[in-house]
This record gives structure tokens, C-alpha cells and sequence, in this order.
């Protein structure tokens, strides 16, 4: 479908052309919404990216802000309605308070729920000033409790009493952008070389095919784990999150371009383009004006479903240590501290961060199938 | 006359969709073989022919049912069985397949499996219903290929299929069939796909293996011509009805039902330029199964449709000896004739 | 065939090549060259620098003259056996990793073994019984398995077991067949250990067999050779199992080229946290403690190990497929 909008639409006026791929747009996104799966993928994406670009404003705590007090604190949950002890009701969200245990057999303080006590929760909490987005100021948090002293953990503390849901939080936005800015990076060489190898064939296409065989059949978390430990133990948090992306979209950028250059080579001997060439157009402008365009939503679809690879292996790298370092957060790092057994056999919320990224994976893969389908004017 | 080997009586088979209504794709079909004869079934594609002579050896696919109608298959001296009531994949429905009945296919490439030799394809067949050893199977695979006309039979059957051309693919498709020197060969198109000396060649060979072989021949296809040539009996089928079925002879000399007059006219004549006339194409398009009229399916087409075409089946009648047709204009006549 | 192999073995062999240069590369990026590490090392150890060892070294490794001599040097030794010395071990290399590569070769071989006698019968069966309820669940399970990292699932599966039985996974061996010589109690012992990294190391690599192989075959169970085959008369599982599966495994065996590169990807970080005495971890360690010729050497061998069975499985394929086998197509 969109070869043949675009072959009509190639030969036609700038204008009509203009109005032709808004219908091609629209056609796949008829075709999309069909795809239930994929539209509640899309959705559940939407939201995770929600909340990676307002972490400031949901994260009820400070990721980093710890206390010794709370090492290990189990999840406290979110309530929403309970019974005095007089059989009345009480609505309103609040969690309960933590008494501490002596275990008989470790002879161990233990942290405990204590069911009796109940921290009010309040929206729109006030909190300290702070820049949403690193842009816009503001001093009021999505919620947090009346008192601000009293701990809050509703999925648990880490091992220096972090508040892990803050820090899942924020980790979102770390890991999920990781994954965007890897895939743009890789999407930026992927279509210059593969668009350079498909349009113009010859050597230079035999040559980047070879390379892009021999990245494919390398194993690639020795590789990446190679590149990334000769990262500057002293660079910072910008520079190892930049170098990071480039390590990853190293290798992601081949699957890529093999997408890229698939599409030019069928396009190149398209009649529209051949009709466009034989109107003296130059090739920048029937690349950028006639190619493009009609590939445009199969790029949108393979960058979809190359986003899952990136988390993973941003994941993969920092959980061995080798990827972003300690005061980033991301899922990765955080997954770091369930490493440990014992640890994990403690708390294990830790874990958490785990199925965040199966749920992100799961709902990305589904999205991108649904674009791809939708996209594929010969499939079904 | 011989005994029949095979009736089918008032077969029908519908397809199930989960979309749409069921559609019954052949009905009330009777076709009768006799050993050394050939019955060609005609029709355009769709007509249900191919469904007919799949519904033989229940090779439908599992969307298909066949709610009523029997499929007597009765070899010389045995009681009949009905295969219609077999299941797929029984013993006994196993043991008439390849063995009693067999099948070639119009795709010899497609229908030969591209990763096994010609020859292990063959001899499987040998080995299924015979017992016999590899060696004895091998041998009778070679003497088949000798005797299909391929030449360097020996050599020939450790080619796998891409290697052979298609006339001499289908040479192989014909020597499995005969492996097991069945009663009853269905040919499914089995010249459509090749080209025109070839067809003639293949023909010429089946002609020459059932007068050897004394075996029963349904023959399946949509060319005229080929059924001329090849066939003692015809049967015409238009959009699952046998519109008309009698000897070759007496069908092409005097067709009765409106389609198959509609078919004769269609056929091209040789003539001298002078007497050329324009030639005569049926009118219209063959209707979607679904939107078939209740009784005769041709009326939509027919340039004799009248009153009750449309709504009510014409029944089978009688035309002339072992020559039937269904079509309303008959019975009239005879109704007629009778008054 | 034999033309086949020779094309397939020179792309092998030129692959190696450029596998040998990465590795090298990865060797020469950390700042600083291999000497002043060796040097600030045994310096910290208190050791005496004796200046005629670090001549000897400066020769051997060609420090200080070009890229490509270094190289050079480097892979003559890697030739012959010599990988370069570990300074933190203070030990060749070598004689470090066969024995944990072995181990590897092991999981991973066991790995891929697990995945074709899961995937096959799941497979087959999904296309077959085409929309039914075990094909529903397949294809659940095999969107699941292709999400859950192996790691976390790892992660999982140990801490079930802790949780439930009270035992730590982890290792290949007990510690009391750690160092003994090959057995069967000590087959049994391993078994006993291997099948949870194997399993978790197969999961994914099943989920997508098993897709593939379903949607192949509902392909090929359309083609019309299969209903020759049903007219032979032969019974419907083995018209199956000897037309349609046999067709539908030949692009299979193609994937097994990115699969394996992804499963010793996977089994190096199921090593470290299932601590397997695999060659991963000491990857790990050789790499955060910038041991970079026994990290180049396991990097190397790790590639070469998947360009090799990349081959194998290439082989494989054109031997069972005689299109490419006789070079039509």
C-alpha cells in the first residue's frame, strides 16, 4: 500500500504528494488500531515514558536520599481503605509504619510492618524546590505523607534505606532513554550507511554487507564488555551514559541498516523512482523526496523493535558492573544489588526492577509487531 | 458391461468458514467408473472437480465435511466399501490409498517433496503396501521409471526433482502412482502445467499405461480438448452441480444442458477463412458460491432461464442411453412429450 | 558440496581475521600499555622490577612500535598457542582458559541441545494443532521467554530454590568433584548442577526456534507435496515428520548463525551470576581489573568459538538441503 500511494503520489505535484502520505499515515494507523495487543502495548509504553520524563514529580522521595534506620525495609503497599478497631471505616490512602522485631533464632533486629499504625498519604504533597526536567521549577511532588519524617517505602528499601520506588522511578528514565538515544544514534548511521550501500550498490554495498555479516555473528556482550571497560574510570555520569549509548549503538546500528538498504534496493528499480530519474531529478532529491518518504514507517518499525535490545543490554552491561556506575541510576544498577543470594533472599523486592523490564520488553515487542504489520502493505 | 469400481452417489461436500456461512461446494454428485475406462470431469476452476476427486481419497482439508453421500469403491470380487464413511487417517482408508487408488497432481514440482530423491519417493510408496525389501522396492522403481519413458531410469532415480524437467517430473509423479498397479488413477490436471508437446506426450503415456495396466482413469480438467482425447465417458461440472454427463461421443454431438452447448460454442474450429464465424463466449461471470441460486446454478447465466431455473434444482434426468443432464428445459420436454 | 565448504571455510577463515583485530583492538584500549600495568602491579606487590624481564617483554610484545607490529607479534603467538601472560595470575594465559572454555563449550553445546528437543515437538505441534489451546500457551510462553533477560530469570530460579528448598544454585560441580577426573559420579554431579544454566541459557534461544519452526511449517503443511504424501497412504504423523518438518528445519539450521552469538553472549552474564566456572567470569574479572591479554585471549576465543559453529551449522544446512548442495537455487 504504501509503494503504491507513493507511486502515484511520485509522479503527482509536491501538493498531492503532501496529502498522500498523511493518507498512507492515517491507513496504517487504521490497520494498527486493529491490533488490539499492540494498541494496549502502545499505551503501556506511553505510560512508562510518562514516567520517565516526569520522575521528579512522581518519585515521592529523593533516589539518593538514604537512612540507616531503614536498611532493608520491607514494602509497606498502599492502602486505601480501613477499620478501626471501634468497626468504623476509614477511606484515603495511607501505609502502615514499621516496629522493629527481635528474630528469636538470628537474634537480629528485623523490620516488620506494623499494622496498627497508619501514615496518612496526601497528593500534591509539598516538597523540597526542584527542577522538573531538569527545566521547569517546581515544590510540589505527585504525593508523600503528612509528615515528611515518617518513612515511606511502598515497594521497599535497599540496602541503604533508598526508597526503591523513587529510584525505580528515576531508573526509568535513565534506562528508557538509553534505549531511545542508542536507537537514534544507531538509526543515524544505520540509515546513512545502509541508505549510501543500498542506493548506490557496487563495492561500497558488498563491503558494508561484510561488515555488517561479521558484527552479526560476534557474540556481543563480550564485545560490548570489552569496549565498555576501557571507559575512563574517572569520566562522569554524562560521559559514561554518552559513551554508553555509542558502545551499544555500535552494534545496534547493523540491524539497521540492513533494514535501510533492503528497502532502497527494492525501491531503486520502483517505477515512480525510475520515472522520477528519468524527469532529471538529482539523487538527493529523489532519495529525500521519493525514497523516503515511502519507507519511512518500516524505519519507524524496525527502530521500535530494536528499542528492546538496547534496555537489555544497557541492563546486561550495568548489572555486570561494566555499564553506568554507581550514583546513576538506572534498571541495570539497581538489579546490581540482587546479585548477592542472600541479599535477595532478605528482600526480595529488589527484584522489581527485573520485571519492569519484561514488561517494557513484552510491551515494546508487541508495539513494534503491530507497526511492522501495519506497515507491511503486503502482509495479510 | 463390467461391474463399476467405484460409485458416487449423491455426493455432497461443504466447506466451513469461522467467518462466513458454510458452502457447500459440491452437490449431489454421481459419477459412476468402470475398470479400462477413463470419465473425465470438465469444469471451469472453481467448479468444485478438484474437490471431487480429492473427496475420493478424503484429502480435503479439515475445514471440509462431506454431510451426505456415498463413495462405493468396490474392487473385482470384494464387497464394496464406502469412503465416504472412513476416517481420514484410518487403516483402511490407508490401505486404499497409493495402493487401490492413486493419484497424480497438476504441479509436478510442487507435488514432488524437493529434498528426497525421486527414487525414495517412489520405492516409499512400494514400501508402504508391499512387503518387500529396499533393494526388491528400488528394482520396481527403476522398472516403473523405464516404463513412464524416462530414459537412464537407473541413474534417474537418485535425481532429486529440481533436477528433471517437468515433463519428465511428471513422468515420475505417473511411475509413483503406478506403483502399486492401483485400480483407479485419479489425474488431477495433470497437463496443465506443462507445455504443449509435452501434454500430448503425457497423454499418450496414460492412454498406453491403462490399456496395460486395465486400471479405472478419473480425469480432471478444464480443456476440452484434452478431454476429446482422452476420455470414454465426460462428466460437466458447473459450480458443484454435474451439469451433464453421458458418453464423450454422444455429449460433444449432442450437448443437452445450455452450459455445455454454452462450453461447445466456446471452442474454437478449425475452418476455412469464409466460413470462420465469431466465436461464441458464455455471457457473465461464474457467481460466488454464497450468492449460487437455490436451484439451477447456471440460471443466472443461461440464456433459456425461465420460471422455476431459479429456485428449484432440476432433477437428473435421462437423455439418452447412460447420457443424463439437469437442466428444467428437459423435463419439460418430456412432461410435454408425455401431455 | 566440496566447492561449498572451501567458499563457506575462506569466509571462516577472513572472519577470524577481523575477529583476531577486535580482539586485538579491545587488548590496546585502555590507557597505558600492558608493561606499565605489569610494572605498577608488582610494584604494589612490593616486588622487585628486575629491568631485564621488562626488556625481554618489550621485545616479545613489540610495545612501543606500531599497531600493526604489535599485532602482528601478537597473533603469531596466538597461532602457536601463546596468548600472552596474565599479570594478575602471573601465569600464560592458556593455561588459564581451556579448561573454564571447555566448560563453556559444554554449557552452551548442552545449551543449544536442550533448545531443538524443546523447540521440535513444541513447534510442531503449535503448527499442527493450528489455534488450539497448547498452541495459545506456546506462543504466550515463547513471548515471555523472549522478554525475561536470562539473567533475571536466573536471578529467579535461584532465589525459588532458596526460598523453597533451601539451596543455593550456582557452580557446575560439588566441591568435592571440583578438581576430579572425569566419572560417572561426577557426570552425575554435573548434571546435577548444568541444568538449571541450561535451561535458563536455552529459554530464549527455544522461544524463537519454536516461533520459527511454527511458522515454516504452517507454510510447508500447505504445499502440495504433502498431500502426495497423504496419498501414498503412509499415516498421517509420518507424512509429518518426513515431508513438511523435514522442509520446515532447513532454514532453521540459518538460525542458528545469530543464535549462537547471542547464547554465548547469554552465558557469559548467566556465569557470573550463576558463578559457573566458565570462561564469563573471568572475562568479567580480567576486565574490570584490566588483565587485557587474558580479556583479549577469552574475547577471541569466545568469537572464534561462535564463527566456528556458525560454519558447522552452515554445513549442516547445505547437507541436509540437496539444493545447496548441488549448488542450484
Amino acid at each position: 500500500m504504501a509503494e503504491t500511494s507513493m507511486s502515484t503520489s511520485g509522479a503527482a505535484a509536491a501538493r498531492a504528494k503532501r496529502s498522500g502520505r498523511e493518507s498512507q499515515m492515517g491507513l496504517m494507523w487504521r490497520r494498527f488500531r486493529q491490533h488490539k495487543l499492540a494498541l494496549a502495548s502502545l499505551w503501556i509504553v506511553v505510560a512508562f515514558y510518562v514516567v520517565a520524563l516526569l520522575a521528579e514529580f512522581l518519585a515521592p522521595t529523593d533516589p539518593s536520599a538514604y537512612s540507616a534506620r531503614y536498611t532493608y525495609a520491607p514494602p509497606q503497599g498502599l492502602h486505601f481503605i480501613a477499620q478501626n478497631d471501634d468497626g468504623s471505616w476509614v477511606f484515603g490512602p495511607y501505609v502502615n509504619g514499621y516496629k522493629t522485631e527481635i528474630d528469636p533464632v538470628a537474634l537480629r533486629r528485623t523490620f516488620v510492618i506494623d499494622e496498627e499504625k497508619r501514615l496518612p498519604v496526601q497528593f500534591l504533597a509539598p516538597s523540597k524546590p526542584y527542577l522538573l526536567a531538569g527545566v521547569i521549577p517546581m515544590s510540589v511532588k505527585l504525593f508523600g505523607l503528612e509528615n515528611p519524617r515518617d518513612p515511606l517505602y511502598i515497594l521497599g528499601a535497599d540496602r541503604l534505606g533508598r526508597d526503591l520506588l523513587s529510584r525505580l522511578i528515576h531508573g526509568t528514565r535513565i534506562s528508557l532513554s538509553i534505549g531511545l538515544a542508542g536507537v537514534t544514534m544507531s538509526l543515524f548511521f544505520g540509515i546513512i550507511i545502509g541508505g549510501f550501500a543500498g542506493y548506490y550498490g557496487g563495492w561500497f554495498d558488498s563491503a558494508v554487507m561484510r561488515v555488517v555479516e561479521f558484527i552479526r555473528s560476534m557474540p556481543t556482550i563480550p564485545l560490548w564488555l570489552g569496549l565498555a571497560a576501557a571507559m575512563p574510570k574517572d569520566w562522569s555520569a554524562l560521559q559514561t551514559y554518552f559513551a554508553i549509548t555509542l558502545i551499544l549503538s555500535l552494534i545496534g546500528w547493523t540491524e539497521l541498516a540492513r533494514v535501510v538498504r533492503g528497502r532502497f534496493l527494492s525501491l531503486r528499480t520502483e517505477d515512480f523512482v525510475t520515472a522520477a530519474r528519468l524527469d532529471g531529478a538529482s539523487d538527493w532529491r529523489i532519495i529525500t523526496r521519493h525514497m523516503v518518504p515511502s519507507f519511512t514507517s518500516h524505519i519507524i518499525a524496525a527502530a521500535t523493535l530494536a528499542i528492546p535490545g538496547m534496555i537489555l543490554a544497557e541492563t546486561a552491561l550495568s548489572f555486570l558492573g561494566l555499564g553506568l556506575q554507581a550514583p546513576i541510576v538506572s534498571w541495570g544498577t539497581l538489579l546490581q544489588d540482587a546479585q548477592n543470594i542472600r541479599t535477595l533472599a532478605t528482600a526480595p523486592w529488589l527484584l522489581t526492577p527485573g520485571i519492569c523490564v519484561v514488561v517494557i520488553i513484552l510491551a515494546m515487542n508487541f508495539f513494534g509487531d503491530g507497526l511492522r504489520d501495519a506497515a507491511d502493505p503486503h502482509g495479510r | 458391461m463390467t461391474q463399476p469400481i467405484l460409485r458416487i452417489e449423491d455426493l455432497s461436500i461443504s466447506f466451513s468458514s469461522p467467518d462466513e456461512a458454510d458452502i457447500e461446494a459440491v452437490r449431489q454428485v454421481d459419477l459412476t467408473l468402470t475398470p479400462g475406462k477413463t470419465l473425465a470431469l470438465v469444469g471451469e476452476s472453481g467448479c468444485g472437480k478438484s474437490v471431487t476427486a480429492r473427496a475420493v481419497l478424503r484429502l480435503l482439508d479439515a475445514n471440509a465435511r462431506i454431510p451426505h453421500g456415498r463413495i462405493l469403491f468396490q474392487p473385482e470380487g470384494s464387497e464394496p466399501t464406502d469412503i465416504a464413511r472412513l476416517k481420514p487417517d484410518s487403516l483402511a482408508l490407508r490401505a486404499i490409498r497409493g495402493n487401490q487408488i492413486a493419484m497424480i497432481f497438476q504441479e509436478p514440482m510442487s507435488s514432488l517433496s524437493p529434498v528426497h530423491t525421486i527414487g525414495d519417493q517412489i520405492d516409499e510408496m512400494v514400501l508402504i503396501h508391499e512387503r518387500v525389501n529396499r533393494k526388491q522396492a528400488r528394482a520396481r522403481t527403476v522398472a516403473l521409471l523405464d516404463q513412464v519413458g524416462i530414459p537412464g531410469a537407473k541413474e534417474r532415480a537418485d535425481a532429486y526433482p529440481f533436477e528433471l524437467s517437468g515433463g519428465l517430473r511428471q513422468r515420475a509423479m505417473i511411475a509413483m502412482a503406478l506403483a502399486c498397479t492401483p485400480r483407479l488413477l485419479i489425474a488431477d490436471e495433470p497437463t496443465t502445467a506443462l507445455d504443449v508437446t509435452t501434454q500430448a506426450q503425457i497423454l499418450d503415456l496414460l492412454r498406453q499405461l491403462q490399456a496395460d495396466f486395465g486400471m479405472a482413469m478419473l480425469f480432471i480438467t478444464h480443456d476440452l480438448g484434452v478431454v476429446a482425447e482422452i476420455a470414454d465417458e465426460v462428466a460437466v461440472m458447473y459450480l458443484g452441480d454435474v451439469v451433464e454427463q453421458g458418453n464423450v461421443f454422444d455429449v460433444f454431438r449432442a450437448p443437452q444442458h445450455p452450459y455445455t452447448q454454452a462450453l461447445m460454442n466456446s471452442i474454437p474450429k478449425m475452418a476455412r477463412k469464409a466460413d470462420r464465424v465469431r466465436l461464441n463466449p458464455i455471457k457473465g461471470t461464474v457467481p460466488a458460491p454464497k450468492d449460487r441460486p437455490e436451484g439451477c446454478a447456471f440460471t443466472s447465466r443461461c440464456p433459456h432461464a425461465f420460471g422455476p431455473c431459479a429456485s428449484e434444482r432440476p432433477a437428473r434426468t435421462v437423455v439418452g442411453e447412460g447420457h443424463h443432464a439437469r437442466c428444467h428445459l428437459l423435463t419439460r420436454q418430456t412432461e410435454e412429450a408425455l401431455a | 558440496m566440496l566447492s561449498f565448504i572451501i567458499r563457506r571455510t575462506i569466509v571462516m577463515v577472513l572472519t577470524l581475521i577481523a575477529v583476531s583485530i577486535v580482539a586485538f583492538a579491545i587488548i590496546q584500549l585502555p590507557p597505558g600499555d600492558y608493561l606499565t600495568s605489569y610494572i605498577a602491579s608488582l610494584s604494589a606487590t612490593g616486588d622487585q622490577v628486575d629491568p631485564r624481564v621488562i626488556e625481554n617483554l618489550r621485545n616479545q610484545y613489540g610495545l612501543g612500535q606500531p599497531f600493526y607490529i604489535q599485532y602482528f607479534k601478537w597473533i603469531t603467538g596466538v597461532v602457536q598457542g601463546n596468548f600472552g601472560h596474565s599479570f594478575e595470575w602471573k601465569r600464560p594465559v592458556w593455561e588459564l582458559i581451556w579448561g573454564r572454555l571447555g566448560n563453556s563449550v559444554m554449557v552452551e553445546g548442552l545449551a543449544v541441545l536442550v533448545m531443538w528437543l524443546i523447540a521440535l515437538p513444541i513447534g510442531i505441534y503449535a503448527a499442527v494443532r493450528k489455534y488450539s489451546l497448547g498452541d495459545y500457551l506456546a506462543t504466550i510462553a515463547g513471548f515471555i521467554g523472549l522478554a525475561v533477560p536470562n539473567f533475571f530469570f536466573a536471578l529467579i530460579l535461584m532465589y525459588l530454590a532458596y526460598v523453597w528448598f533451601g539451596t543455593t544454585m550456582g557452580g557446575l560441580f560439588s566441591p568435592e568433584f571440583e578438581t576430579a577426573r572425569w566419572s560417572l559420579p561426577r557426570l552425575w554431579d554435573f548434571f546435577t548442577h548444568a541444568w538449571a544454566p541450561v535451561l535458563v541459557l536455552a529459554t530464549s534461544g527455544t522461544a524463537e526456534l519454536i516461533r520459527i519452526l511454527r511458522a515454516n511449517l504452517l507454510d510447508e503443511l500447505k504445499k502440495p507435496y504433502v498431500t502426495t504424501a497423504r496419498a501414498k497412504g503412509l499415516p498421517e504423523w509420518k507424512v509429518i515428520l518426513k515431508y513438511p518438518v523435514r522442509l520446515a528445519l532447513n532454514p532453521l539450521v540459518s538460525t542458528i548463525g545469530w543464535l549462537l552469538p547471542a547464547l554465548v553472549s547469554g552465558s557469559v552474564i548467566v556465569s557470573v551470576v550463576m558463578n559457573l566456572p566458565t570462561a564469563g567470569p573471568m572475562l568479567l574479572r580480567s576486565l574490570t581489573t584490566q588483565d587485557m591479554y587474558l580479556a583479549g585471549a577469552i574475547i577471541l576465543l569466545l568469537s572464534v568459538l561462535t564463527v566456528v559453529g556458525t560454519l558447522i551449522s552452515d554445513i549442516l544446512l547445505a547437507w541436509i538441503d540437496p539444493r545447496i548442495r548441488y549448488g542450484s537455487k
